[in-house]
């Protein structure tokens, strides 16, 4: 199927473009590593186990604005993503691309940022972990389009975190909810609710997004 | 504050913004007006003169 | 002739809300507080439905008027939106004391879409006046409405981890005079709300068509 290879031969460009550079991964693990340490004195003594758990969401969620700042970054320096909007391809391809990219990035610092947590502060069972992944699609699919609007902007990387924490909340509630309630199942269905919704509407609008 | 100021509070709440509204809008259509009739005076040059 | 009507219902609502609903047992007069609080909040959804479609038109057929109807729309949006953080606030603290309370659903989600809707105009305004503009905005409108039930879900999710869950009362049992008292002041808010969007529609519509002529007469 030529979309599908579409979508491949881009999100491999722009892994092997991260590979080569290797300036945004260092940087976001990094950047969530020290948060965690910031985490730790920002909990005052009393507090709760489940509130560190709450606190890993927050940091997923900056760190992965960090990335999502930098992911159009590539074609905005080259113009190429005016290229890429007049190949023959259909755009959403190029959406699609872009996020399992972005998704494959977050996934990378997670296989180190995870662990950490587990060792600075409480261990993570296998709902936050579901929670986690789920995530991430939705904040891979919904970030890269909102991503793609701010780069349409004057404010670029001062608009894209006002856009979105609003849409990032209902992935916060249900990420804190997988980790730390005793029925996780409900949490996990609504993240899936959120990925299928946002992802169908982030497929068939990013050729607006983008078009002139 | 009794309960009734609070009432009173959220009726004015609501009627001072829809003021604030109308004056925003007054105040626009002054401007409009100013500038309808500074267009209305550079047609009538152009039509005389050009 | 519209703006008289909403002038009329809002006149009748509040004569309505004040001296002929019967006073709510258990929350007293801070309840006739209730009378606009919800129809405003009613109306929020509803301006956010409209600009939501007027964005879907946008896109779908190309025609550049169904942007500014949409900006406006989300607009009138925010603004009674605001209105209803503001009215909720003060009755939260009549009813129960504080100026806020996480526990209110109603509040929180408004709270959100008001975050979600300011980031809105902030995202038009900086981009250049253009066909771009238009679509971004559009395609973020309709995000906002997909938004809102997904927002409501995840809050009412939120509950259980967040806050024990206490008794609260979100809407109160309503008896047929209350009811009615109700649905005219909803009914007043939709047709206010829909003569401030003719309203500032027409001004936006005069200082474009001003604008041109001022090109027109200047070149």
């Amino acid at each position: 199927m030529n979309y599908l290879a579409d979508v491949t031969a881009l999100a491999r460009k722009d892994l092997r473009l991260e590979l080569r550079a290797r300036d945004t991964l260092p940087a976001m693990l990094l950047f969530v590593l020290s948060t965690f340490v910031v985490f730790h004195f920002a909990l005052p003594s009393g507090a709760d186990e489940l509130a560190a758990q709450g606190l890993l969401w927050v940091a997923l969620v900056f760190t992965a604005l960090l990335g999502l700042a930098r992911a159009w970054a590539p074609e905005r320096e080259d113009g190429a993503l005016d290229g890429l909007v007049l190949a023959p391809s259909d755009r959403s391809a190029i959406w699609l691309g872009k996020s399992a990219a972005v998704f494959v990035f977050l996934v990378a610092i997670e296989l180190v940022a995870l662990p950490a947590f587990a060792l600075f502060f409480s261990p993570l069972d296998a709902g936050a972990v579901l929670g986690v992944l789920l995530a991430n699609v939705g904040i891979c699919a919904v970030g890269t389009l909102l991503a793609a609007m701010a780069a349409a902007s004057r404010t670029r990387e001062l608009i894209l975190p006002l856009l979105f924490l609003p849409l990032a909340i209902p992935l916060v509630v249900g990420g804190v909810g997988a980790s730390v309630s005793t029925d996780p199942g409900r949490y996990l269905a609504f993240l899936g609710l959120y990925d299928a919704v946002f992802a169908i509407l982030c497929w068939a609008s990013f050729e607006y997004v983008v078009s002139e | 504050m009794s309960q009734s100021d609070y009432v009173v509070a959220a009726y004015a709440v609501i009627f001072v913004t829809l003021l604030v509204y109308v004056a925003i809008i007054a105040a626009k259509l002054a401007r409009l007006e100013r500038e309808t009739a500074e267009l209305a005076e550079l047609a009538r040059k152009r039509s005389s003169g050009g | 002739m519209v703006a008289a009507a909403a002038a009329g219902l809002v006149g009748i609502a509040i004569v309505l809300a004040f001296l002929v609903a019967p006073e709510d047992a258990d929350q007293g007069i801070s309840q006739r507080i209730f009378y606009f609080h919800v129809p405003i909040a009613l109306t929020a959804y509803a301006c956010f439905g409209w600009g939501a479609w007027k964005a879907l038109l946008l896109l779908w057929k190309g025609d550049e008027r169904y942007d500014l109807e949409s900006y406006v729309a989300v607009h009138q949006g925010t603004i009674f939106g605001a209105l209803t953080l503001a009215t909720g606030s003060i009755w939260a603290k009549a009813s129960w004391g504080h100026w806020w309370r996480w526990e209110s659903k109603q509040l929180v989600l408004f709270l959100v879409l008001f975050l979600f809707y300011s980031a809105y105009f902030m995202l038009r305004f900086s981009i250049e006046e253009g066909p771009r503009r238009a679509n971004v905005s559009a395609v973020y409108a309709l995000f906002g409405v997909a938004l809102i039930p997904i927002s409501f879900l995840a809050i009412r999710l939120a509950e259980d981890f967040i806050h024990p869950t206490t008794f609260t009362r979100e809407g109160p049992q309503m008896t047929g005079t209350m009811f009615v008292a109700f649905c005219v002041g909803w009914l007043a808010m939709s047709v206010l709300a829909y003569a401030l969007y003719r309203v500032e529609l027409l001004g936006k519509r005069l200082d474009a068509n001003l604008r041109e002529l001022r090109e027109a007469l200047t070149t």
